[in-house]
């Protein structure tokens, strides 16, 4: 089935030729990249570019024109989020999509929903092997609280927290599930610096400590140049760009895709 | 004053009944965002089920085991044969699907079972009893407590269960279930088990009280007003809406009663719905859909 020449087993996604319309409006055309095992790879672009639908057909939300998704050596034309998740493959979402009427704790639980191996009438009946799960998930969940420093807000309503918690709180449902790939779609935004520090630490944490490889996308060019060790430009549904940060600095296509309007207004204006 | 209060006690407990049914619409409304016109057909199914395995001479529990086994398999050929190909479609299909679905079933009873009335005896008396001086149905003192049983267990079930805390997501956001691995067909089999031993229980109960018969599907129709009341996406809600509905009926029919010829019952539910509809088109406990635009 697969072709070992070609799958480079140092790659654990390799996004190939993807193609995405709406309606006939082109949002990716004949995307390919690669995302190594254990690197943090940004996406980064203008609002529009086309990074937040990339995510969604990682992850199966949406299905795209044409083009495959090889993911763990397995080749995907499309993929169902649930055997997204099945596989490993978490994520969280741009505006928050938590369980708002539920418990931080309760959040936290349902990220383990792919590692439930118990059916309903064992679950119902309280059997032996229901309840070692049970307790295996609260455990998991727990040092999950601990790990992202949520302990004190363990039994709040999420809906009641304020956003920057939401969004550790959502980072840690993802997170639970013991992800290959982690996919965060702006994970900092509308945060404040202190906020932004703090989540940028665990990003690094997640990755180093615990090995996980994270995809994220971002709009702050100096947290992602420090955070990521490779980075891929999208502009207008195409890639640009595609290197380690200091190669994306210096690439002339990227610089005019960021700061074409400021070298346009130098011609207008040439001096202060 | 006791007449008052007799009034209203009588219509409370009665309005649990009403309770019972809208409930079974409030928990596939808020797993699958499908209102379910066939709630009335799966109620009038499960209780002629009941009744027919019942006539045969088998025990009451047995019977009760058996329907539910029934219904576990209604909800797990519904979720594949309906709700899965329809799946992402708008709410309207979904609807009008479910509109379909009532017709199927209720023929499929009465193609299997008959069309005759079945007597329902749950060994419960219909004899009014004095409790404080005021005169009350027992029938409906136990019908009220067999629905206050129920919503506990529910509340359990949902609140304390992993299973429940896997509805409650789905509930709140869909999307984001399904990308955490919550499966989704198979939280939808559930929900529409579960309404339908609701369902069973609400059919037991209307069939003691008017015979298991044709009518008991219209019964839907009266769990509307109560949703509209409630709101569609609250439990509490549903329970609220029944009692307003059968509280208001009651004390309706004795006060305003007399002075328009009677005849208030079945008409005054649906006044009242239409009366919130002004007021509080969410209902009480249901939630305003607020999208960004």
């Amino acid at each position: 089935m697969t072709n070992p020449a070609q799958d480079n087993s140092d790659h654990i996604l390799d996004v190939r030729n993807i193609s995405l319309s709406f309606k006939g409006v082109k949002a990716i055309s004949e995307l390919s990249f690669s995302v190594a095992r254990g690197e943090i790879c940004a996406l980064i672009g203008p609002n529009g570019a086309g990074k937040s639908s990339l995510l969604n057909i990682l992850n199966g939300v949406y299905l795209p024109d044409s083009g495959e998704i090889v993911f763990g050596g397995e080749h995907f034309r499309q993929i169902h989020p649930l055997e997204a998740a099945r596989r490993g493959i978490a994520r969280t979402f741009q505006n928050n999509a938590l369980f708002k009427k539920m418990s931080v704790a309760d959040n936290i639980l349902t990220g383990l929903s792919r590692h439930t191996r118990t059916n309903l009438i064992e679950q119902a009946l309280k059997l032996p092997r229901a309840r070692r799960e049970e307790l295996d998930f609260r455990e998991r969940a727990e040092s999950l609280l601990e790990f992202l420093e949520l302990q004190s807000y363990r039994d709040i309503v999420v809906g009641n927290l304020a956003y920057g918690i939401q969004k550790r709180v959502e980072l840690g449902r993802a997170l639970v599930s013991s992800p290959t790939l982690l996919l965060l779609d702006e994970p900092l935004a509308g945060m404040n610096a202190d906020e932004k520090a703090e989540m940028t630490e665990f990003v690094v944490s997640i990755n180093r400590d615990l090995g996980v490889t994270v995809v994220l996308i971002e709009h702050d060019i100096g947290i992602v140049m420090n955070l990521s060790s490779h980075v891929v430009v999208l502009d207008y549904g195409c890639k640009i760009g595609d290197g380690t940060p200091a190669e994306i600095q210096s690439n002339p296509d990227v610089i005019s895709a960021y700061l074409g309007t400021v070298q346009q207004r130098r011609a207008d204006e040439p001096v202060h | 004053m006791n007449l008052f209060i007799e009034t209203f006690i009588g219509g409370l407990l009665a309005g649990t009944m009403y309770s019972l049914v809208a409930i079974g619409f409030v928990l596939i409304y808020k797993a699958s965002g499908v209102f379910n016109f066939a709630q009335g057909s799966i109620l009038l199914f499960s209780a002629l089920t009941f009744v027919t395995l019942k006539e045969s001479g088998i025990p009451f529990v047995v019977a009760v085991g058996i329907t539910i086994g029934v219904l576990i398999v209604g909800a797990i050929a519904i979720e594949r044969l309906l709700l899965r190909p329809l799946a992402n479609r708008s709410p309207m299909t979904l609807f009008m699907a479910t509109l379909g679905l009532s017709y199927i079933v209720e023929g499929l009873a009465q193609g299997l079972m008959g069309a005759q009335v079945h007597p329902l005896d749950l060994g419960i008396e219909d004899v009014p009893i004095f409790i404080g001086g005021v005169l009350i149905s027992q029938f409906d003192v136990v019908a009220a407590i067999t629905a206050l049983v129920l919503v506990a267990i529910l509340a359990l079930l949902f609140n304390k269960t992993r299973i429940g805390i896997s509805l409650r997501a789905v509930a709140d956001d869909t999307r984001a279930a399904l990308s955490i691995g919550i499966n989704l067909n198979r939280i939808w089999q559930i929900v529409w088990a579960v309404a339908g031993i609701v369902g069973l229980v609400a059919g037991m109960l209307w069939g003691a009280r008017q015979g298991v018969q044709f009518s008991l599907s219209l019964v839907v129709l009266k769990a509307l007003p109560v949703l509209i009341i409630g709101g569609f996406t609250s439990i509490g809600g549903a329970i609220a809406g029944g009692l307003i509905v059968g509280a208001a009926e009651n004390l309706a029919e004795t006060y305003i009663g007399p002075f328009i010829g009677g005849g208030i019952t079945p008409w005054f539910a649906y006044f009242l719905a239409l009366a919130f509809l002004y007021v509080r088109p969410a209902g009480l406990f249901g939630e305003l859909a607020i999208e960004r635009v």
